[in-house]
């Protein structure tokens, strides 16, 4: 199936159309520029050619408004690409809310991703037709970059930081995943598949292999196991402060200046705890470098997200099943 | 002064003034350093090609069958290294611009000779810190060195190669100090600013970035150093540092940087254009500030390589409609070459045939450039061969054809004599013809999502992988052919006359090749540029 379409590639998920039709667009408005100039140059080489060795051309008299003409009608189209181009790019890096939440770890030279029911696969990813998924991503060395060309989506994954990007597969198959950025020996080979299932038959998938705990509940019992529990409880706040509900709500510290609380700043929290104190607490808190993997620290934030402040909701959790579009078309 | 006399055989020029090795390598004429340059960015050239074929032969079938994983990431390392650093920065400003710069203005030489000396010799002590590099192992960074890998992990020459690009960098320093100086304080009289060649225009742009751009890469490079030898964290998050600074730093000197590489292909361009149409340039201070503008433009675009490398969406929006911004002014050149030939007189000699080529070649790397700087585009094709097309349309397509145009322009000026008219146009076609074939796949090969820098990829990517292999080979019998009818015209060519095509301009004027000290006697400009009219009003005075 892969190898039938050689010139363009093949359209897998909901942002890859606008992409295209953007892409497309340009290109018209490109060829056209480029066969005017293409044009307009042979014609005039030939239309204007020396005729005898002496003669010289004709030089014609500065002409202001063309030069405005041919300055401004560019800039003009180039700012309509620039606006449009510019919406397609905000609505692949803003996940819609209601995306199910996938972990991402890059080394060299291997993909590791977490589901968040717990199962963990490496260097492929089964994933539901119709769900909008966010990926939550980082590494455990140098760059890497996250591309799956028939979804139109690429974002860097960067060691000591997460970076996120979204995508809402509208297609059953098996598509390329890459690494884009060169990140040492064996680059080219940092890659894997990204599976698309239709929804019923990933939850089959998923029943049909242990899973492991979930991610909440790896996380729930690191934070007991590193003790983190003692001093961060869900009644007092006169040690530590609450958890609950803090995920996107602002945090202010000592210094007066405040932050939302996002996946950077919990992290930020776990490994380098004194670098932002919260207002009204001492630094007691010890740092966490070194005791916990990626993985780890991502089981973590995925816990402290699932606490919300009634304790009734939690994020990441299954997706519903038996969603709608079912595609009969099998990879 | 006229141009149809031959000129006296045994002139005293500055070829023949003195034969001495010693006089080439402690010379201070601007226009045997020029030479110098000339040697060595082509023994270069023709190293950096050999790593391409290298490449290209590896590419032409998906598996990574002929060399190891680490041995292709050095092949294309060396290949940009050496193609960026040691041959197209230096290329036109270090070779044409040395020569004519001071001919063109009037000049005896440039404003500082012994600088100009010296730019050559640290420009060739960096070259043999990269040629060591190279025969140590080499670097497996690619030229962009991206941190934390080239600073933490990577286990090559790289603190060497760094160290080179580093050192070439003062002389570039040098030499476009040199330039605007020399443009500012030794014209001819009469020579005001807007009667200047377009040339001149291009190089003193170009200038401005050389002096400030340079240094910051210069600061990046050290700081990947005493991340590597002295652990101190800067880039490595595991030090504490941030990998993404690196990347500002480099692109806020190498975004520029690449207008140090076309910028003056675009004047040589002006060049060529209203010298094969006989007629002034339309819009003469449209394109000559449009060289300003880009100089200028070109500093505030760094941001549109880091689209998505976890910059804040905003700061994508204004790399994104900034790089808009930086396209306007080599639309509004295109467009003013363009109107120059109409009515014009054209002919079609070698130089021209690359002047006319360099226009469509610019035009598409032009407008893939603006498609990159589109964010919803950039995001899929970002790390592409799309991007590896792109600038390849701009670097070899038009530095490169403009750069070569130029030789073949000017070649009778620097050597006093023709080479083969017909081997020239042959070898112009097939550069034309091979150059599409080997980039144009690549743009096609990017829209399908096959990442750069990869040594095996995917069987469905292997038909046009194969067109590019086969266009790079036809490129470079096309590049090769220069090499051999250039070195058999320095001494079976025809004599060339001191202005065999008719053309306007200062440099023209004294002989083929020009005196030690260029102009017998010193020149004074009455006329506007390329005013082909006053010219011929004068030769039937
Ligand atoms: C119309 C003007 C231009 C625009 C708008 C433009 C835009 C861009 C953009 C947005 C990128 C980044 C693509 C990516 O990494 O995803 C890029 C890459 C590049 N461009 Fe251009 N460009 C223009 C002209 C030029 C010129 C004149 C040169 C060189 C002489 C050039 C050389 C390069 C190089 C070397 C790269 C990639 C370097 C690398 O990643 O190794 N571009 N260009
Ligand atoms: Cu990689
Ligand atoms: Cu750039």
């Amino acid at each position: 199936m892969r190898k039938n379409v050689p010139l363009f590639p093949e359209q897998a998920s909901t942002l890859a159309g606008e992409v295209d039709a953007l892409y497309l667009t340009f290109l018209g408005i490109s060829v056209f520029f480029g066969l005017l100039v293409a044009g307009l140059v042979i014609f005039f080489a030939i239309r204007f050619r020396r005729r005898s060795p002496d003669e010289i051309g004709r030089p014609e008299k500065a002409g202001i408004l063309l030069e405005i003409i041919w300055s401004v009608i560019p800039l003009a189209i180039l700012l309509i690409m620039f606006a449009w181009g510019a919406k397609v790019y905000v609505e692949a890096f803003r996940p819609p809310g209601n995306a199910v939440e996938y972990f991402v770890t890059a080394k060299q030279w291997m993909w590791k991703f977490q589901h968040p029911q717990g199962n963990r696969e490496i260097n492929v990813l089964h994933v539901p037709l119709g769900q909008p998924i966010r990926l939550t991503m980082t590494s455990e060395d140098v760059i890497h970059s996250f591309f799956v060309p028939a979804f139109r989506v690429k974002a860097d994954v960067l060691p000591g930081r997460y970076t996120t990007v979204w995508f809402e597969a509208s297609k059953v198959g098996t598509f390329h995943l890459f690494c884009a950025e060169y990140c040492g020996a064996e680059h080219s080979v940092m890659g894997g598949d990204i599976v698309v299932m239709n929804p019923a038959d990933y939850e089959l998938w998923l029943a049909g292999r242990d899973s492991g705990p979930s991610v909440v509940a790896s996380g729930e019992e690191l934070f007991r196991v590193k003790a983190c529990n003692t001093c961060h409880r869900p009644d007092s706040a006169t040690l530590a402060p609450i958890l609950h509900g803090i995920f996107g709500e602002e945090a202010e510290f000592q210094d007066g200046s405040t932050q939302i609380v996002d996946e950077n700043y919990i992290r930020e929290s776990i490994l380098n705890p004194t670098a932002k104190l919260v207002k009204g607490y001492k630094p007691l808190m010890p740092t966490y470098k070194g005791q916990l993997t990626e993985e780890e620290v991502l089981q973590l934030i995925g816990y402290i997200k699932s606490l919300a402040s009634d304790a009734t909701e939690s994020q990441g959790t299954v997706p519903a099943s038996g969603s709608p579009a079912l595609d009969s078309d099998e990879g | 002064m006229s141009d149809t006399v031959t000129t006296p055989a045994r002139r005293r020029n500055y070829l023949n003034a003195d034969y001495g090795i010693k006089s080439w390598l402690l010379t201070q004429d601007h226009k045997r350093i020029a030479i110098l340059y000339l040697v060595s960015i082509t023994f270069f050239f023709v190293l950096g090609g050999v790593m391409a074929a290298l490449i290209r032969v590896e590419l032409a079938t998906p598996l990574g069958d002929m060399v190891e994983p680490d041995t292709y990431n050095r092949l294309f390392t060396a290949h940009g290294v050496l193609m960026v650093f040691l041959f197209l920065i230096p290329s036109i400003p270090a070779v044409l611009g040395n020569f004519l710069i001071p001919l063109m203005i009037g000049a005896k030489d440039l404003a500082f000779p012994k600088l100009n000396l010296g730019s050559w010799y640290v420009y060739n002590l960096g070259a043999v810190l990269m040629v060591v590099a190279l025969l140590r192992g080499g670097t497996d960074t690619g030229w962009t060195f991206y941190t934390p890998y080239s600073s933490t992990f990577a286990d090559s020459e790289v603190i060497l190669t760094a160290l080179g690009a580093f050192v070439v960098g003062f002389s570039s320093i040098m030499t476009g100090l040199n330039f605007i100086v020399t443009i500012h304080r030794m014209r001819a009289p009469g020579l005001t600013w807007f009667r200047l060649p377009l040339f001149v225009w291009a190089h003193y742009g170009t200038s401005l970035i050389q002096i400030l751009g340079t240094p910051v890469v210069a600061i990046a490079i050290l700081l990947v150093a005493a991340e590597r030898l002295l652990h101190i964290g800067i880039f490595d998050p595991a030090l504490g540092g941030d990998p993404v600074l690196f990347q500002h730093l480099f692109w806020f000197y190498s975004h520029p940087a690449v207008y140090i590489m076309i910028l003056p292909s675009m004047g040589v361009i002006s060049e060529l254009i209203t010298a094969f149409s006989r007629k002034r340039i339309f819009g003469y201070k449209f394109v000559a500030f449009s060289s300003l503008a880009i100089a200028v433009l070109g500093f505030l675009v760094w941001g549109h390589h880091l689209f998505v490398s976890s910059q804040s969406i905003y700061a994508g929006l204004i790399f994104s409609v900034l790089s808009m911004l930086v396209a306007v002014p080599s639309a509004v050149k295109t467009f003013n070459w363009t109107a120059t030939l109409y009515q014009g007189s054209i002919s079609w000699q070698t130089p021209m045939i690359y002047a006319l080529g360099f226009i469509g070649l610019f035009v598409i790397g032009g407008l893939t450039g603006t498609m990159l700087a589109t964010l919803g585009i950039d995001m899929h094709v970002h790390d592409t061969y799309f991007v590896v097309a792109h600038f390849h349309y701009i670097m070899v397509g038009g530095a490169i054809m403009a750069y070569l145009g130029g030789l073949h322009f000017w070649w009778p000026k620097i050597t006093g004599r023709m080479y083969s008219v017909f081997w020239s146009r042959i070898s112009a076609g097939l550069i034309f013809f091979g150059f599409n074939l080997t980039f144009f796949p690549q743009f096609l090969l990017g829209y399908m999502g096959m990442p750069r820098r990869y040594h095996a990829y995917p069987e469905e990517f292997q038909i046009l992988n194969v067109l590019s292999s086969a266009g790079a080979t036809i490129l470079g019998v096309g590049y090769l052919l220069p090499l051999i009818y250039f070195t058999w015209s320095m001494r079976y060519g025809e004599r060339a006359s001191d202005n065999p095509w008719g053309a306007y301009g200062l440099e023209w004027e004294t002989s083929s090749p020009p005196p030690t000290f260029n102009f017998d006697e010193p020149p004074v400009v009455t006329t506007e540029a390329y005013d082909y009219l006053a010219m011929r009003d004068k030769r039937v005075a």
